[in-house]
Parts: C-alpha cells; structure tokens; sequence
C-alpha cells in the first residue's frame, strides 16, 4: 500500500485531500443542518472570479479565492435571514461573478489550462507548500468550529431560543460563513469550484442518513470524506494509470455512497 | 419580594406601529396566566419583551425585579411551534441539552451528571422513552414535551409558552395543559402560555390577558371574557357564549 503512494506528488495530494476532506465534513455537517447548501455552491463559483482575478494580476490563485469569497460571505452574512430573498441575492452575486471571471479570463490570453484546473481541481499539481498552507487554514477553521460548537449547533436548530438565551446568533451566522468562505478556497485545488460540494455536502448528507447523533455524523462524515479522497486517488493512479482524473473519481464514488444510503434509510 | 412579571402601562413598538399599549399586568410565582387575543394582537410580541428581545417604547417592563436582557436563565422560553428540521441527525436527547448548556463556549464532551440531568427532566415531562429517538421520527406533542423539558433545564422561575396548543389534536392538547400545570404547580413557577382558544385551559388557569386592538385586560376568566368586557376591548359588539362548559367568542376572529 505505501509503495503505490510513494512518489512526493501523490503524498501531497494525499495530504492536501485529507485535511480538506476532514475540514470539509466539519462544515459541512452545518452546512446542511442550516440548510444553506446553496450559498456553499454559490461561494464556489464566487471563488472562480477571484483566482481568475488573481492569475491575471499575476498572484496566487488562492489569494483571490480567499478575497472573493470571504467579500462575498460577508455579504450573504450581512443580507440576514430571510431565506426566500436571501437565495436570490446570493444567486444575483454568483452570476456577477461568474461574469467577472469569464472577463478576467478573456483578458489573460493562453490560460486554458489554468482554468480548466480551477473548474476540476488539480489534486496532483500540489506542491508540498501548498499541503502545509491548506493543513495551516484547515486547522484554523477546525479550531473556530470547536470553539464555537455548542451555540453554534444550538442557533442552527432553533434560532429563536438561542438568541432569547444570549447567543449572538447574527454574528455566528457570519462567522460561520467566513469560514465555510476560507474552506471552500482550500478545497477549489484539490477538487476545483464545480465539485466543491463533493466533499462539503456529500459526506455530511451521507453521514446524516445513517448515524444518529451530531458527534457521530460529524465523525462518519470525516471518514467517508477522507475514504472518498484515498479511493479516488488511488483508482485514479493505479487503476486508470492517470488516464481519467481524480476529481472524477471523488465525485463519482461520493454518489455511489449517497444513493444506497438515501434509499435505503429511514 | 419582587413579583415575576410586572408590567406598567408598557408600550412596545415594532417599527412605527405600537403593538402593545398601555399594558397592566403583575404575574406572581406559581401563577398559570393564560394570554388570549387574535392574530397580531401582540402575544409574541409580549413574550419577547419579557425577553429583552424588543425593548418597550413607554412605561416599564421588569422580569424578576430587573429589566428584560437577552440570556435570562431565569427564563424558559418555548417559541411557536415549527417543524424541527428533519436533516440534523439530532436525537431527542441532543436538543433538551441545547437548554443546559447550548449557550456556552467550545465542545462541551459529555458527562454522567450532564447526562443524569437531561434524564431528570426527560421524567419530569414524561419522554424518558424518547430521549435517543430522532425528533424528525416524533409527532408535534411529543416534540412540545421536549422543547418544555429543554425550557426546564435552567430551573426558570418564568415559563413562556407560544402557541404550544397549536396544531395538537385534542387528546395532545390536554396532555400538554396537564404537564404544563404540573410544571407549574410542582416548581411553583410563574406560566405564560399563549393560545387562540381559552377552552383546554379552562380548567387549570388561574387568570387570563386577553389581548385586542393593542389593548389588553386582565383577570379571571369569568370576569375578562365576558360580552361586555369582551366588546370593550375590541370596540365592537362581541357575544361571549357559554355552552356545554366551554366559551364560544362570537363576532371576532379568534
């Protein structure tokens, strides 16, 4: 088993996928509870007119994945929580960038390869710097959930009583999407924007189907997430000899667990 | 001593529009106070601010002795009735807790006197059996019996009820009245529960506030929801009916 995952740049994809994966499941698992998945695949999309952004003014694409997105959560946070609206002024936000990243594409001539690693992750291209930033921020956000855990899950299920008990619900919920923001950056390398809810919704809404409890949702959906990473690269590189990318692996795999488990639970 | 609620001449706004005005009321410990009224009469509104949720736009509102603030452990507080959100993986046991410790910093890993106390309460309000049952999987009484046990954890003195009837069929809505009088009873706890219908209450309140029109009286049954009491309020001609041991409110939207 060590033997197929020796070369450095499979260690570094193995690396990087696990730290996103674990973070992912984490906030995830809110995510869904507070049934804001849509402003997860809309942060996504934000993030791709930032790292195009980036690129054409000759910076790290993660730089301008962290600015856009965490402008734009900021934004949603700040929209507060009236969800029918709410929707609509992520979805007006998510095509304005979209726009804003097909002109910073089309300004910077000879760039096709880049975006195609944006839109579908590059999980092998990741430098042993890069594993150290995304474990650093992953780390950072694993730590700002568990410091806020209990209000937080308390807010996520019932909004009025937590706020009648002192939480400071609004400033959570910003919180809270600051970080999925800062996530969802590290996640755009390994998986890119269109399959960010790979890993942010699949293991969660997987994990929530068949374990009861947030502590063992949480836990399930770390281990499926992490499993999901290793499987799909391994079959990518030993089975499909690199012929087929990872990040279709990981999609793929993440469906085939979802499916049986949504129709056969409950 | 201070009394539990006191109320004087209170008048809440929301926006332009005065919700509440000129409320009376003095709520002793022990007391079950039933609040009546119409849609938009400003139930809620009174409950949240006893809360310090919205703060009184005239007179004065004090709750044990003090001003309303936000994280009262001194108050249980049930809010109107939702469906709990199927998808959160929660069990019956996990939300009763959000009520002990919901409100505190970090993970909070779990231990046998938090677990024994979440068990004490599960008893008190009769869902020992439910305590590791998904709340999607539990019907809306047994979900109002876990969200009263929830409100219990802090040892009120206060407990708010909105609308904890609603939606129940009958035999529910007497399950419901009877644990919340027990609670009430027992803990010798003050008990605000708002609802549309004064007749599964009948038995087991001790006043009510009815609620019309921005304003409000208050007192025992018999003397509030009367025709003339009743017509006053809502500055129309109301027929209050006695049938059969219930009240009938005729010529007003209940």
């Amino acid at each position: 088993m060590f033997d197929l995952f020796a070369a450095p740049f499979i260690q570094n994809a193995l690396l990087a996928g696990t730290a996103v994966a674990l973070v992912s499941a984490v906030v995830g698992y809110f995510l869904v509870a507070r049934g804001m998945t849509f402003a997860g695949h809309a942060l996504g999309h934000i993030g791709f007119a930032g790292a195009a952004g980036a690129v054409l003014f000759g910076l790290a694409p993660l730089a301008g994945l962290l600015v856009f997105t965490t402008g734009a959560a900021a934004s949603i946070g700040l929209l507060g929580e009236e969800s029918g609206e709410h929707d609509l002024a992520i979805g007006i936000m998510y095509t304005l960038a979209l726009g804003l990243g097909v002109l910073f594409l089309s300004l910077y001539p000879g760039y096709a390869e880049g975006v195609y690693a944006l839109l579908f992750g590059d999980v092998l291209g990741i430098s042993r710097a890069d594993v150290r930033l995304t474990a650093a921020l992953g780390l950072i956000i694993l730590l700002a959930v568990a410091a806020v855990y209990r209000p937080l899950s308390f807010s996520t299920f019932d909004p009025g009583v937590a706020e009648a008990r002192g939480v400071p619900v609004r400033a959570l919920a910003l919180g809270f999407l600051l970080l999925v923001a800062i996530d969802i950056s590290i996640s755009v390398q390994v998986v890119g924007v269109l399959l960010v809810f790979t890993l942010l919704v699949g293991p969660a809404a997987t994990a929530m189907r068949l374990v009861r409890g947030p502590g063992r949702t949480i836990a399930l959906a770390m281990v499926l997430g992490t499993c999901y990473i290793w499987l799909g690269l391994f079959l990518a590189i030993h089975v499909a000899h690199g012929t087929w990318p990872p990040s279709f692996f990981i999609a793929a795999i993440s469906f085939a667990v979802y499916m049986p488990a949504r129709l056969l639970s409950r | 001593m201070s009394s539990v609620v006191e109320l004087e001449h209170a008048r809440v706004c929301l926006g332009d529009r005065a919700i509440l005005e000129d409320v009376c009321l003095v709520v002793e410990e022990g007391e079950f106070l039933a609040v009546l009224g119409p849609n938009g009469a400003g139930k809620t509104t009174l409950l949240r601010a006893l809360l310090g949720l919205v703060k009184p736009a005239g007179g004065s509102v004090r709750v044990l002795g003090r001003v309303p603030s936000r994280g009262n452990r001194a108050i249980g507080y049930v809010p109107q009735h939702r469906t709990l959100e199927a998808d959160l993986a929660l069990r019956a046991r996990d939300i009763v807790g959000f009520g002990l410790d919901g409100d505190r910093w970090g993970i909070g890993f779990p231990s046998r006197r938090r677990r024994a106390q979440i068990d004490e309460v599960l008893r008190e309000v009769d869902a020992v059996d439910l305590a590791d049952a998904p709340i999607c999987q539990l019907s809306g009484g047994e979900q109002q019996r876990l969200l009263i046990a929830q409100a219990l954890l802090t040892n009120p003195r206060l407990l708010l009820l909105d609308e904890p009837l609603a939606s129940l069929d009958l035999s529910r809505e007497a399950e419901i009245v009877a644990l919340t009088e027990k609670v009430c009873r027992q803990r010798c706890i003050a008990v605000l529960l708002v609802s549309h219908d004064i007749n599964p209450l009948l038995p087991v309140v001790d006043r009510v506030l009815y609620m019309a029109n921005g304003h409000s009286a208050v007192g025992p049954t018999d003397e509030v929801i009367t025709s003339a009491a009743l017509s006053r309020l809502y500055g129309s001609p109301v027929e209050v009916v006695r049938a059969l041991d219930r009240i009938f409110v005729v010529g007003v939207e209940t």
